[in-house]
C-alpha cells in the first residue's frame, strides 16, 4: 500500500508538470479571448508555425524552397549557415509580430463588431491558411528542435527521493524547465498588464471595447499587441512541445489538449489557465493510474473533458471566469 | 420579377402553410428535385457518386442536424463526430444482429438510439451555456471514440476493430456492400436527405422551431414568456442527434462501407460539420447544404484544377489547397459574415426587384 | 453555382480524357501533407523514383513506359476513396494505399472492381489468405509475421527461453496498433512470457502515464506498434526513463529516421524490424543517382534517397515492377490489364538471383506468392539505430516467422470475413 501511495504521488507530480505544458498552450487562447473576445482556433497552428520558423532560421533553411525549386527547376534548400539560438528566437518573434500585423490588417479589421462565432470561424480560415503556408514555407518533413533544453530524468530528484522515501521519482528535466518558463511567463504577463501603459490599455479593452474606444485607446493597436504576445506564447509552447516530439504537423494538435483546460479555468483568466492545467494534468494522470488497468487504459483524452464537465456543472463560467450576469 | 409575392393568393389555409409559399420558389425546388431524382442517376458514374455526391449528401445531413442544435437553438456542439459514430455503430450492430431487418429501419433505429444518447449529453446544457457547453459534447466525442475502440462487443470481436457493412438489399436491390450500384446508393441517400430536409424545414417553422429560436435569441426572456427551456433544449438535442445519427449510419453503411472509429469519427469531423454550418449560415436549411458543398466539394474542385488541370506537383498543390480554402473562408466571412445563405437571401431580394429596381 | 458546376464538369472531363498511347498506370496514394507527412514523403519519393529509373534506363517494363499516378490523401480515408474513384478509370493496375485505414476501405471496392491492392507490410493481415481475399496482397510480410519475428528475435537473445519474462507492447490505440495483440497473446502461451499492453491514443504527443507505468512495471522487453509523432515521443520517453534501448523493438513502421532523429544521441541502440535492407549502399543506387537524381527527375525534393521509408517505397515499386514483368510473361502482352496484373502478382516469385540482378543483393527475402498465399513467406530482419553515425544497421539474419500459429489465426479471421460477406473460398 505504501508503495502504491508513492506511485500515486509520482503520477500526481508528473501530472502537475504535464498540466503546466497544457497551460502554456491554453495561455495563448486566454490572452486573445480576453482582449478581443475571439476564440482563436489557430493557436495550435500558430505554435507549429512559430516552431517551424524557429527551426528554419536556426538551420538556415531557404523559405519556400520546394516552391522555388518546382517553379524554377533549381535545387536550393539551405543558406548554409547556423544561427545562434537567441538570434533565431528574436527573428521568429519578429515574424510573429509581422503575422499579428497582417492578421489585424487583413482579417480582424474587417470583422469589427461581428458575433463571436464569426470571428471564431475567421480564425479557422486562418488555421487552414497557416497550415498550408507553413508547409509551403518550410517543408513538411520532421525537424529536430534543439535549443539546448536539458531532457531526461532528473537524477538529483531521483536520488533524493530514493534516499528519503525508498523510491526514486521520475521527473523530466524538460518539465522542470517548462514549469520555470511558465512561471516567468505568467509573472511577466501579469506585470506587463498591471503596470505598463499598454497593459493597462489592454485591460481596459478586455473590460469594455466601447468604453476603451471612447477614452481614446486604439483597438486595432491593442489587437496587434495581443496577437503578438499570443504569438510569443505560441512560440514558447512550440519550443517546449517541439523539444519532446520534433517539429512536425502534429504539433498543431496540442491545441486539443488545451481545450479542457480552457473550459475548466475559464476563457478569460490567466491564473485560471494555469490552475485549470494543473487540475486537468493531475486529474487525468491519476484517473489513468487508478482506473486505467480496470477499464483498459488510454482514458486521458476523454477523462479530461469529463473532469472539466463536472467542475462546470457547479461553476458554469469556469473556475476563474467572469460571472455571467444575465439580463432580459 | 422573380420571387414575386404579388399575384400570389392563397385560397386555403393549406395553401398558405405549404413549405414553399412562393410559386417561383416552389417550382424551382421541384426542378432541383426532378434533376436530382430523374436526371442525375442516369449520368452518374462511380467517381461522381462516391467521391462527390454521396459525401455531399451525407455531410449535408450531418450539417442539417447540427444546424438544428446550433443554428436554431443556439447550443454549441463539438460532438458531431462522436454522435455520428453512435449512429454508425448502432447501425452496424442492428445490421449484424438482425440480418432480416430492413436497412431503412436499421438506419432509422440508429438515429433513434443516437437521439437518446444526444438527450443524455444534452442534460448539462440546462446549466452550462455558450462556448462552455462545448465541453459536454467534447466529452461525448472523445468518450465514444474510446468506447467503440475499446469494447470489442461493438465491433463484433473482429481482429482489427474495423466494422464492415454487410450487403443489405431494399426491394431486391443491393444498397450496402461492395456490389451496390453507385446510382442506387446515391438515390437512397438523396431520398433520406430530401425527406429529412423537409422534416427539418417544417419543424423549424413550426411551434417547436419557434421555441428553439426563442431560446437561442435569449433564453431567460423565452422562459419568461412561457417556453420551457428544458423541453426546448432537450428536444433540440434529441432531434439534432437523430439527424446526426442517421448521417453517421449513411456515412458508414452507404458511403464508406468500412470504418474505424478513431479515424472516421475523430474530433476533426466535429469541427468540419461546425465549419459547414457557420460558412453556410447558421439557422438556415439551405445554408447546411451550401456549407457542406463548400467544405466537401471545394477541396475536390481545387485538387482537380491544380493537379488535374494545371498539372502541379501534388504536395505543393495540397499546400496551396489549404491556403486557398483558408483564404476563401476569411474572404467569405468578410464579404458576408452570416454565411452563404445570407448571400443567397440578398440575391433573392435583388431578383425580386430585377430588372425594375424601383418596383416597390 | 452554375459556373462552379461547369468548372467541375470541365475538369472532370479533362481528367477522364482517353489515353492514346500504351502505358502502365501505377497509382500511389501519397500523403505529403498532414500529421503523417514526414513518413509519407520519402515513401512516395522512393516509389516514383524507381519507376522513373525503369523508364529512363530500360524504357519502361517490357517496352511500355510506366506512369505513376500520385494522388494526395493526407492519410485521410475519405480522400483515399476520392483518389481511388478518380484514378481507377485510368487503367490503374494495382493500388498501394500506404495506410491501413484506406486499405480496409478499398478491399471490398477493389475486389468488386477487379483491381489488385498491394498493401506491403500493412493493411488487413488476414488478406494473406488468397482463397478469400482474391485481389489483396500483403507480401513479403504482414503485422503478425512482424510480431512473431520480434518475439523470435527476443528468443534468440535469451537462448530460446523467455518464460517468465515480461514483454510490453506500446501501441497506437487504433485498428493498426491492435493488430499484433491477438498473435502476441498466442505466443505468450507458447513461450510463457507475460504480455503487458500499453495503449497510446492518437496522436500520442503526451505519453507520460504510459511511461511511468512502464517504469513501475519494469518489462524486460518492449515492442512498439506506433506511427507518426507517437514513435518519436515514445523513444524520447524511453530514453528519459533510461529504458535499455536495445530491448526496445519497433515494427517496421516505427523504425525510420523520422522516429529517432528528433531524439538525438539518446536514441542510440533502438531497434526496429526491417522489411528490407537499409542505406544506399546497393548497386541500384548508382543507377538511381545517374538516371534520376542527376538528371533532375527525382520526385519531391530529392533529398530522401536511401532513408528507410524511401527504400520502403522503392521496394514496393520493385515488387510491383516484377509482378508486371511476370504478368507480361504469363499473358504474352506488354500492355497488361488489372486482371492480368492480378495473375502476375499471384505468380510472383522473388529469388536471390533476381534481387542481385536488379542491383539489390540481400535487400529483401526470397519468396513466392501463390493462389492460397498472398502474404509471402513472412521473413524480415532486425535493424538497429547508430546515433553516432546517424544510420540504421541490419543486425540479424533473415528471420522466419512462426507460420504454424499465424496461419491458424489467419484462417480464423478470413473465415469470419468470408462468412460475413458470403465469399466462397477459391483455389
Amino acid at each position: 500500500m505504501h508503495e502504491q501511495l508513492l506511485f500515486a504521488l509520482e503520477v500526481s507530480l508528473n501530472g502537475l508538470m504535464t498540466g503546466v505544458l497544457y497551460s502554456l498552450v491554453a495561455l495563448g487562447f486566454v490572452l486573445i479571448f480576453k482582449a478581443s473576445g475571439v476564440f482563436n482556433y489557430a493557436q495550435g497552428v500558430m505554435a507549429l508555425f512559430a516552431a517551424l520558423t524557429l527551426v528554419g532560421f536556426q538551420s538556415g533553411q531557404v523559405p519556400f524552397a520546394h516552391l522555388i525549386n518546382a517553379v524554377f527547376g533549381s535545387n536550393i534548400h539551405h543558406f548554409g549557415w547556423h544561427l545562434p539560438v537567441i538570434l533565431s528566437i528574436l527573428l521568429t518573434l519578429l515574424v510573429m509580430v509581422l503575422l499579428a500585423v497582417v492578421i489585424e490588417k487583413l482579417v480582424l479589421k474587417h470583422l469589427i463588431n461581428q458575433e463571436p462565432i464569426v470571428l471564431f470561424m475567421a480564425t479557422i480560415g486562418l488555421a487552414y491558411f497557416l497550415e498550408g503556408f507553413g508547409d509551403l514555407m518550410w517543408g513538411s518533413e520532421i525537424k529536430r528542435l534543439d535549443v539546448g533544453i536539458p531532457q531526461g530524468i532528473s537524477e538529483s530528484i531521483e536520488n533524493f527521493t530514493f534516499e528519503s522515501l525508498g523510491y526514486g521519482f521520475f521527473i523530466d528535466r524538460l518539465d522542470i524547465v517548462a514549469t520555470a518558463v511558465a512561471a516567468v511567463l505568467v509573472i511577466s504577463l501579469t506585470v506587463f498588464s498591471q503596470y505598463s501603459r499598454v497593459g493597462r490599455a489592454l485591460r481596459a479593452v478586455a473590460d469594455d471595447h466601447q468604453a476603451a474606444l471612447s477614452v481614446g485607446i486604439s483597438l486595432r493597436y491593442i489587437w496587434v499587441v495581443v496577437w503578438s504576445v499570443a504569438g510569443f506564447v505560441a512560440l514558447v509552447a512550440g519550443i517546449m512541445w517541439g523539444a519532446k516530439s520534433g517539429v512536425q504537423f502534429s504539433l498543431s494538435l496540442i491545441a486539443l489538449k488545451a481545450l479542457p483546460v480552457l473550459m475548466l479555468g475559464g476563457f478569460t483568466s490567466i491564473p485560471g489557465a494555469i490552475i485549470g492545467g494543473l487540475i486537468i494534468g493531475v486529474g487525468e494522470k491519476l484517473f489513468e493510474f487508478l482506473m486505467g488497468p480496470l477499464i483498459g487504459g488510454a482514458t486521458e483524452n476523454w477523462f479530461a473533458y469529463v473532469l472539466a464537465l463536472v467542475f462546470l456543472v457547479f461553476r458554469p463560467q469556469g473556475l476563474f471566469g467572469e460571472r455571467i450576469i444575465e439580463r432580459v | 420579377m422573380f420571387y414575386r409575392e404579388a399575384g400570389e393568393f392563397s385560397t386555403s389555409y393549406r395553401d398558405d402553410a405549404q413549405t414553399f409559399p412562393i410559386a417561383f420558389d416552389r417550382r424551382r425546388y421541384y426542378l432541383v428535385l426532378a434533376v436530382g431524382f430523374g436526371v442525375i442517376p442516369f449520368f452518374i458514374n462511380d467517381y461522381w457518386a462516391n467521391a462527390v455526391l454521396i459525401p455531399f449528401l451525407v455531410w449535408s445531413m450531418a450539417a442539417l442536424g447540427l444546424n438544428i442544435l446550433t443554428g436554431y437553438c443556439g447550443q454549441v456542439s463539438l460532438g458531431t463526430g462522436g454522435f455520428m459514430a453512435v449512429g454508425a455503430y448502432s447501425c452496424y450492430k442492428l445490421m449484424t444482429a438482425f440480418p432480416g431487418l430492413n436497412i431503412v429501419f436499421c438506419i432509422l433505429l440508429a438515429g433513434l438510439i443516437t437521439a437518446l444518447v444526444g438527450v443524455l449529453f444534452g442534460l448539462p446544457s440546462l446549466r452550462i451555456k455558450g462556448f462552455y457547453l462545448a465541453v459536454a459534447t467534447l466529452a461525448a466525442q472523445f468518450f465514444f471514440v474510446w468506447l467503440f475502440n475499446k469494447v470489442p462487443w461493438f465491433y463484433n470481436y473482429s481482429a482489427s476493430g474495423q466494422i464492415n457493412a454487410p450487403e443489405r438489399t431494399l426491394l431486391g436491390v443491393a444498397i450496402t456492400g461492395p456490389n451496390a450500384d453507385s446510382a442506387v446508393k446515391y438515390l437512397f441517400c438523396l431520398a433520406f436527405v430530401v425527406g429529412f430536409a423537409w422534416i427539418a424545414r417544417n419543424l423549424t417553422r413550426g411551434s417547436v422551431g419557434r421555441s428553439w429560436m426563442a431560446i437561442r435569441d435569449m433564453d431567460i426572456a423565452a422562459e419568461i414568456i412561457g417556453i420551457d427551456p428544458y423541453r426546448a433544449k432537450l428536444s433540440a438535442f434529441g432531434v439534432s442527434s437523430f439527424f446526426v445519427g442517421v448521417s453517421g449510419a449513411l456515412f458508414f453503411g452507404i458511403y464508406l462501407g468500412a470504418v474505424e472509429v478513431t479515424e472516421a469519427f475523430g474530433i476533426n469531423q466535429s469541427f468540419l460539420v461546425l465549419f459547414m454550418i457557420i460558412i453556410g449560415g447558421l439557422g438556415s436549411i439551405f445554408g447546411s447544404f451550401a456549407g457542406a458543398a463548400f467544405m466537401v466539394l471545394m477541396p475536390v474542385l481545387l485538387k482537380n484544377i491544380l493537379v488535374g488541370g494545371l498539372d502541379w506537383d501534388t504536395a505543393i498543390a495540397t499546400h496551396f489547397e489549404f491556403v486557398i480554402v483558408g483564404g476563401l473562408i476569411i474572404f467569405f466571412l468578410i464579404v458576408e459574415p452570416h454565411g452563404i445563405s445570407q448571400l443567397w437571401r440578398i440575391i433573392k431580394e435583388k431578383l425580386r426587384l430585377w430588372p425594375f429596381p424601383h418596383d416597390h | 453555382m452554375k459556373l462552379k458546376t461547369a468548372v467541375i464538369v470541365a475538369t472532370a472531363m479533362s481528367l477522364c480524357a482517353p489515353v492514346a498511347y500504351a502505358e502502365l498506370v501505377v497509382p500511389w496514394l501519397s500523403y505529403r501533407t498532414g500529421p503523417y507527412s514526414p513518413s509519407g514523403i520519402p515513401a512516395a519519393d522512393g516509389f516514383a523514383d524507381y519507376f522513373t529509373l525503369l523508364n529512363e534506363r530500360d524504357g519502361g517494363i517490357g517496352g511500355v513506359p510506366v506512369r505513376v499516378l500520385d494522388c494526395e490523401t493526407g492519410y485521410n480515408t475519405q480522400k483515399g476513396v476520392e483518389c481511388y474513384e478518380a484514378t481507377k478509370g485510368e487503367g490503374s493496375l494495382v493500388y498501394s494505399p500506404l495506410s491501413t485505414g484506406i486499405t480496409y476501405q478499398l478491399i471490398p471496392r477493389a475486389t468488386a472492381d477487379g483491381i489488385p491492392i498491394h498493401s506491403m507490410g500493412y493493411g488487413r493481415t488476414a488478406a494473406a489468405d488468397g482463397t478469400i481475399f482474391s485481389h489483396i496482397f500483403n507480401f513479403p510480410a504482414h503485422y503478425w509475421d512482424g510480431a512473431s519475428i520480434a518475439v523470435k528475435h527476443i528468443l534468440s537473445l535469451n537462448d530460446g527461453d523467455i518464460s517468465g519474462k515480461k514483454i510490453g507492447l506500446v501501441y497506437h490505440n487504433s485498428a493498426y496498433g491492435k493488430e499484433p495483440i491477438r498473435t502476441l497473446e498466442e505466443f505468450s502461451e507458447k513461450h510463457g512470457y507475460e504480455l503487458m499492453l500499453i495503449p497510446v491514443d492518437h496522436p500520442g504527443q503526451e505519453q507520460k502515464s504510459q511511461w511511468l507505468e512502464i517504469r513501475r512495471e519494469k518489462p524486460d522487453y518492449l515492442l512498439m506498434w506506433g506511427w507518426g509523432v507517437m514513435n518519436a515521443v515514445a523513444i524520447q520517453e524511453a530514453a528519459n526513463i533510461r529504458f535499455p534501448m536495445e530491448n526496445f523493438i519497433g515494427i517496421w513502421w516505427s523504425g525510420s529516421e523520422n522516429d529517432v532523429l528528433p531524439v538525438g544521441e539518446r536514441a542510440h541502440g533502438y531497434k526496429a524490424l526491417a522489411l528490407h535492407g537499409v542505406g544506399n549502399g546497393f548497386p541500384v543506387f548508382d543507377d538511381l543517382q545517374k538516371f534520376v537524381v542527376d538528371a533532375g527527375m527525382a520526385a519531391g525534393a530529392g533529398d530522401q534517397v536511401g532513408t528507410v521509408l524511401y527504400n520502403r517505397g522503392m521496394y514496393g515499386a520493385l515488387l510491383i515492377a516484377e509482378a508486371i514483368k511476370t504478368a507480361q510473361e504469363i499473358h504474352g502482352v506488354a500492355d497488361i490489364t488489372p486482371a492480368m496484373m492480378r495473375d502476375g502478382m499471384e505468380a510472383l516469385e522473388i529469388t536471390e538471383e533476381k534481387m542481385t540482378a536488379l542491383g539489390l543483393p540481400n535487400f529483401g527475402p526470397a519468396f513466392a506468392v501463390s493462389c492460397e498465399n498472398h502474404g509471402g513467406n513472412g521473413i524480415a530482419m532486425v535493424q538497429q539505430w547508430d546515433a553516432e553515425n546517424g544510420e540504421w544497421n541490419i543486425i540479424s539474419d533473415m528471420i522466419q516467422s512462426d507460420k504454424e500459429i499465424i496461419n491458424r489465426l489467419i484462417m480464423e479471421d478470413s473465415a469470419a470475413y468470408a462468412a460475413e460477406n458470403n465469399i466462397e473460398p477459391r483455389c
